[in-house]
């Protein structure tokens, strides 16, 4: 069985966020893999680890050349191989998710990792609709995993808690925080992965469009009031807390 | 139409229902305002929907007694396409993300996802949302005989009834079986408010100390002010309170009049949770924690100090 996992790069978590024109501006931030696809990597390759059967882990990034970067790291991690599609347009999750059914389709893959929420675009829709161009049930907000044959079982986050599941690949999963802690790819694993195959594609292959536009992009910031209260005297900063909760800003009675 | 499918738990209807009839009637698009309830015994729902919609469709089945993402979408898809919707307004829950983006590639149609504002200029929809973990607002636009649009939870007011309820209609479906097999379930309940429709939050982070110390301090003080408790990662992966009760990018979004955040860091993916509160309190002992740029109030000390002050105080 082949395990696709999807790699995403996003900017630093910490990383301040500027726009330039209407739209978010990445020139001189610090890109990573995001956090959220990691947690995919490195369940591929602990699937494997155990023994799940796993012939080959394929890694896929849709981006610019800079997303080069992310697969790297992705190889230097333990990845076999991976698959660039070159693009500088941004698409849509949706459009996305016409690319990688395709990739997952000519790859033969029974398997595919993505993360659960995007840290850029903040969207969650990737994987569903991923699984629903393949035809795939889907299991979303993963935070245990195993593998047995075609079997998948683990547990993942619903609205109301946590349900357990089993089902039978192929299928989707995006992953979350709480999956595993991802490896730091060693040196020699870093110099390994500059020899694996990272195979060039052209977006125009994969007839993707994008169907959202972004008309603009603004930072969001409150003014806040940044009142700080001393707190030497607890008595006293409680107090004054209280005072204004009560009588400034109105919240408690 | 503009289809909503109905959220609703333990036979009413969720506050979600009645912000989505808002985000719709105000969207602009065309068609009247058509609910449709998904689920099995929902008859009360089905009712209650009917004060706020000009039509309300019903599918009451046993296969739709638990949700199910493909199930959900098979049918979703099927009644926009039979009632040839303009728009399918879907709610922005866990489960709402989870079977839209499904929706959207069966009925082809461009995705806008978690919005908190809407609005039609001539056949294009504009949605605004947040991106970049809630720093960024982003409008974005779409131009479509049919769009799906999930709406973030808090962001419309809930709708008034209208003048007349609306007529029901009993729906057919060709249901897929689902293919998930769930095989355990654990719920976590809260006696308190809900998070989401608290007016006043209580957060505790891991300066708090201990799952004592949270007892002690963060449930101490919302319970002296009748809110809500919320947590941090950190605490709900030190397995001190359940996941149900986090805030932020993995956990839950909130937007209460005033959150009240006890020993909490401020790390960029709990603010993406919170930051949009209306009033931020933070008590710290580290004057450079990042949780102090955000807030109107703060107070550098220790939890252990200023909380049972705070308590005390609050007893006045
Ligand atoms: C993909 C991803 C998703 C995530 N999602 C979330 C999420 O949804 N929600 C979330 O909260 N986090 C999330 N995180 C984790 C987040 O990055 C932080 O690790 C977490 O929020 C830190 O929690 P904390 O503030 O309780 O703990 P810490 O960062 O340990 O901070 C504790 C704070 O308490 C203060 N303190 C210590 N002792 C005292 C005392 N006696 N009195 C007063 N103050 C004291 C310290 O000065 C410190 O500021 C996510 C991370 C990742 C990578």
């Amino acid at each position: 069985m082949k395990i696709l996992t999807l790699v995403r790069q996003v900017p630093d978590a910490e990383a301040r966020v500027k726009i330039t024109g209407q739209n978010v501006d990445l020139e001189g931030a610090t890109l990573v893999i995001d956090g959220m696809d990691e947690y995919g990597v490195e369940e591929a390759l602990r699937l494997r680890e155990g023994g799940g059967g796993v012939e080959e882990i394929v890694a896929l990034a849709v981006g610019p050349k800079r997303v080069e970067d992310a697969l790297r790291t992705a190889l230097a991690m333990g990845v076999d191989r991976a698959i660039h599609v070159e693009t500088d347009q941004k698409l849509d999750p949706i459009a996305l998710s016409r690319v990688v059914a395709q990739v997952a389709q000519a790859e033969g893959a029974g398997l595919i990792l993505v993360g659960g929420q995007e840290a850029d675009w903040d969207s969650q829709a990737l994987g569903a609709a991923t699984a629903e161009r393949l035809g795939w049930p889907q299991l979303t907000w993963t935070n245990e995993l195993q593998l047995e044959g075609d079997t998948l079982t683990g547990r993942h986050d619903v609205d109301d808690g946590n349900e357990s599941f089993r089902a039978s690949l192929p299928a989707v999963v995006t992953t979350q925080q709480g999956l595993n802690e991802p490896r730091y790819p060693t040196l020699p694993n870093i110099m390994k992965a500059k020899k694996k195959e990272l195979r060039k594609d052209d977006l125009g292959q994969y007839g993707a469009q994008p169907a959202v536009r972004v008309v603009n992009s603004e930072i969001q910031t409150r003014a806040r009031l940044n009142k700080m209260i001393d707190g030497k005297d607890p008595q006293a900063a409680a107090e004054q807390l209280l005072d204004l909760l009560r009588n400034e800003a109105k919240v408690i009675a | 139409m503009i289809l909503i499918v109905a959220e609703h738990a333990g036979g009413k209807l969720a506050k979600s229902t009645l912000e989505m009839v808002t985000a719709a009637r105000q969207s602009g698009r065309e068609g009247p305002v058509t609910v449709l309830v998904l689920g099995q015994g929902v008859a009360d729902v089905a009712n209650e929907a009917a004060r706020y919609a000009d039509q309300v469709l019903v599918a009451d089945l046993p296969q739709l007694a638990n949700y199910n993402a493909e199930v959900w979408a098979a049918a979703t898809a099927q009644i926009a396409q039979e009632g040839e919707a303009s728009t399918v307004i879907i709610g922005g829950s866990r489960s709402g993300r989870e079977y839209a983006p499904r929706v959207a590639v069966k009925l082809d149609a461009p995705y806008l996802e978690d919005v908190i504002q809407l609005s039609a200029s001539g056949n294009a929809l504009q949605a605004q949302r947040y991106t970049y973990l809630a720093r960024v607002t982003e409008t974005v636009e779409a131009e479509a005989p049919v769009i799906v649009v999930t709406v973030k939870p808090g962001s419309f007011a809930p709708a008034a009834p209208a003048a007349a309820a609306g007529e029901q209609y009993d729906v057919e479906l060709d249901l897929p079986a689902p293919r998930v097999e769930v095989t355990g379930k654990s719920v976590e309940k809260s006696s308190r408010v809900a998070l989401t429709e608290a007016d006043v939050i209580v957060t505790g982070g891991r300066g708090v100390g201990s799952p004592e110390n949270f007892a002690t301090y963060v449930e101490g003080l919302a319970d002296r002010i009748g809110a809500g408790v919320g947590a941090t990662r950190a605490v709900v992966d030190a397995g001190w309170r359940p996941y149900a009760e986090q805030v932020g990018q993995t956990g839950k979004t909130v937007q209460p009049k005033a959150y009240i955040a006890l020993g909490v860091s401020g790390a960029v993916q709990h603010l993406s949770g919170m930051g949009k509160s209306k009033y931020i309190v933070a008590i710290n002992k580290d004057a450079e924690a990042p949780i102090f740029k955000v807030a109107d109030y703060g107070i550098v000390g220790d939890v252990n100090q200023i909380v049972p002050a705070l308590i005390e105080a609050a007893r006045k």
